[in-house]
């Protein structure tokens, strides 16, 4: 087995190797606004680190998100695309359970990332690797009292403190951990979902309102 | 011949996602999801419903053009991507794809400009461009006159809209008539059975003091709705027929008149039209008319090739590959404002070549 798995969900831009007995390169890189430079050549360093070519691996793991679009894509996108021209797998992992993951928490917590326009993408874990609740989108204010109390991981967290006042770490997701939980995953025997975005919002349009009338009043 | 390169093109600037296959300069497969329709109740391109919409369509509509056109991925010469000018979310979507196809597959990536392929993939219709070539690109989002003595290298702007594009313009009228979107079609059926010379609206930038090859439609957008109006204001029937006929005469005569005179001033004899208004069956005419009596040769692709589309993408990549233009880096970046000079996107020196010796080197120690 030898997984590739990437996010780009969140301000990192993160890529690891897996060859399922544990990861054997990683890469991780915050821009938040250079997702789609930077991740081929980070591809092209954790294989050449790894010694290996794209062609030996055996499956992509993608993080769908939630997270800002215009990232996410960029991930999704070259996880398809990868998916297609080797003819390998593709399996999509919520990036929140990639976080849930690496925080490493006994007792129930949450974790939060920045869904910009002063939101977080937050869900409830159990504990590292059992999600209470579908990843959602809300102002910090209005989920007060279903956090109250409980340590918090991500971004989100951090940015948000009178929410979240124990915030714990990662703040952002990393490939490593998202490959580690897809192995895992896979060798309880576990089907990994299709890579498919969780946008969570609708697309802003503003349908256009009847033509402005041009004639002086 | 089956030594011309063969080239997958993806092209994702606006709405369409559009994937071609060439082979030098002939036409292999030419596949296109388009999302027009989920933007049609908005009266114009969302931006972030096209880039959803492009992240669904790139695997199947890629998988499509391989069947069209019976070649393997494997035997390809080249990727090749719009990486501008375009929407940025959009563009974004398919160099992501493109980057992950070329570098999966061991194949050179060609970053290209959206305008130069709407030039070259003329090539695909009626053969190699002649050098230079005059060209006329009309859509929803540009209007420009472009001269190019080699596709590849060298493309230069003579001039282009100050305002709306052409397409703009028509979109904006068939919405004050009420006729939906995009406007291009309707407007152009309907003129069909008016006369273009019922009413004398306006001819932007055609004085004597302005601007020999730069566009303006806004003013003449402006004179029809408030014709539009004043009938409805009288409680009068606006005669749709007519109203489409004379904007569409006004906006042609235009396009037409500047086209003509731009190759007359610099001496070339053939004019090239592309862009999705390049459909419109009355420039076509027109166009036809005008370069006859010049004695310029006009060359227009068919419809389909003058909307965006892959193979328009993939025309301009095999030319870089012929031309042995250097390939773009890995890092390439969707550019939403790439200028229109830059025909691609070339890489630092040699890097691009020595990210493949690397990999390969440690495969093969
Ligand atoms: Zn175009």
């Amino acid at each position: 087995m030898l997984l590739l798995a990437l996010d780009t969900a969140t301000p990192a831009v993160t890529v690891a190797l897996h060859d399922g007995d544990d990861v054997i390169a990683s890469s991780s890189q915050v821009d938040a606004r250079r997702h789609g430079e930077l991740l081929l050549p980070a591809v092209d360093r954790v294989l050449a680190e790894a010694g290996l070519r794209l062609d030996a691996v055996t499956g992509i793991v993608a993080g769908t998100g939630p997270g800002p679009y215009t990232g996410l894509r960029v991930g999704l996108m070259t996880a398809d695309t990868f998916g297609l021209a080797l003819g390998v797998p593709v399996h999509g992992v919520c990036t929140l359970d990639g976080l849930a993951y690496a925080a490493d928490l006994d007792g129930p917590f949450v974790v939060a990332t920045d869904a910009r326009r002063k939101e977080v993408y937050w869900a409830r874990y159990a504990d590292s690797r059992t999600r209470l609740t579908d990843p959602a989108v809300d102002r910090p204010a209005d989920i007060a009292g279903q956090v109250a109390g409980l340590p918090a991981a991500g971004a989100g967290a951090l940015l948000y403190p009178d929410v979240f006042p124990q915030a714990h770490e990662p703040e952002h997701v990393s490939a490593a951990a998202l490959a580690r939980l897809a192995v895992e995953r896979l060798k309880a025997g576990e089907e990994l979902p299709a890579p498919r975005p969780l946008y969570l919002r609708r697309p802003d349009a503003q349908v256009p309102k009847n033509y402005k009338v041009v004639t002086p009043k | 011949m089956a030594d011309e390169p063969l080239v997958l093109g993806i092209e994702t600037s606006c709405d369409e996602t559009g994937v071609g296959i060439v082979r030098g300069t002939t036409l292999l497969a030419d596949a296109v999801a388009s999302s027009v329709d989920e933007h049609a109740r908005f009266g114009g391109v969302v931006p972030e419903v096209a880039s959803r919409a492009h992240l669904e369509a790139m695997v199947p509509t890629i998988e499509r053009a391989l069947k069209d056109a019976g070649v393997s991925a494997r035997d390809l010469d080249g990727i090749a991507v719009t990486a501008g000018p375009g929407l940025a979310g959009a563009l974004l979507v398919g160099v992501s794809a493109a980057k992950a196809y070329a570098y999966a597959l061991g194949k050179p990536l060609y970053g290209v400009n959206h305008l130069a392929s709407h030039i070259c993939v003329d090539q695909l219709e009626h053969g190699p461009l002649p050098e230079p070539t005059m060209a006329l690109l009309v859509s929803g989002g540009h209007s420009s006159l472009l001269l190019s003595a080699d596709i590849t290298s060298d493309v230069r702007p003579l001039g282009a809209t100050i305002d709306d594009a052409a397409g703009e313009a028509f979109d904006k009228i068939a919405r004050v008539l009420n006729l939906g979107f995009p406007g291009g079609p309707v407007i152009d059926r309907y003129a069909r059975e008016g006369d273009p010379e019922a009413i004398a609206f306006p001819r932007g930038l055609t004085g004597p003091r302005d601007p020999a090859y730069d566009f303006s439609f806004s003013g003449l957008k402006t004179a029809v709705a408030r014709w539009i109006e004043a009938k409805r204001a009288a409680g009068e029937e606006v005669p749709v027929r007519d109203v489409s006929a004379s904007f569409q005469e006004a906006v042609v005569d235009v396009l037409t008149r500047k086209a003509v005179r731009a190759c007359k001033d610099e001496g070339v004899d053939h004019l090239m039209i592309g862009g999705g208004v390049a459909a419109n069956s009355r420039l076509r005419a027109l166009a036809e008319e005008r370069c006859e009596a010049a004695g310029i040769r006009l060359r227009v692709p068919r419809p389909k090739l003058c909307t965006d589309n892959g193979a328009m993408v993939a025309a301009l990549g095999a030319e870089m590959v012929a031309r042995n233009r250097a390939a773009s880096d890995w890092d390439l970046s969707a550019d939403s404002s790439l200028p229109v000079t830059d025909p691609h996107v070339p890489g630092a020196a040699h890097s691009h070549d020595h990210v493949h010796e690397t990999a390969r080197e440690n495969l093969y120690p």
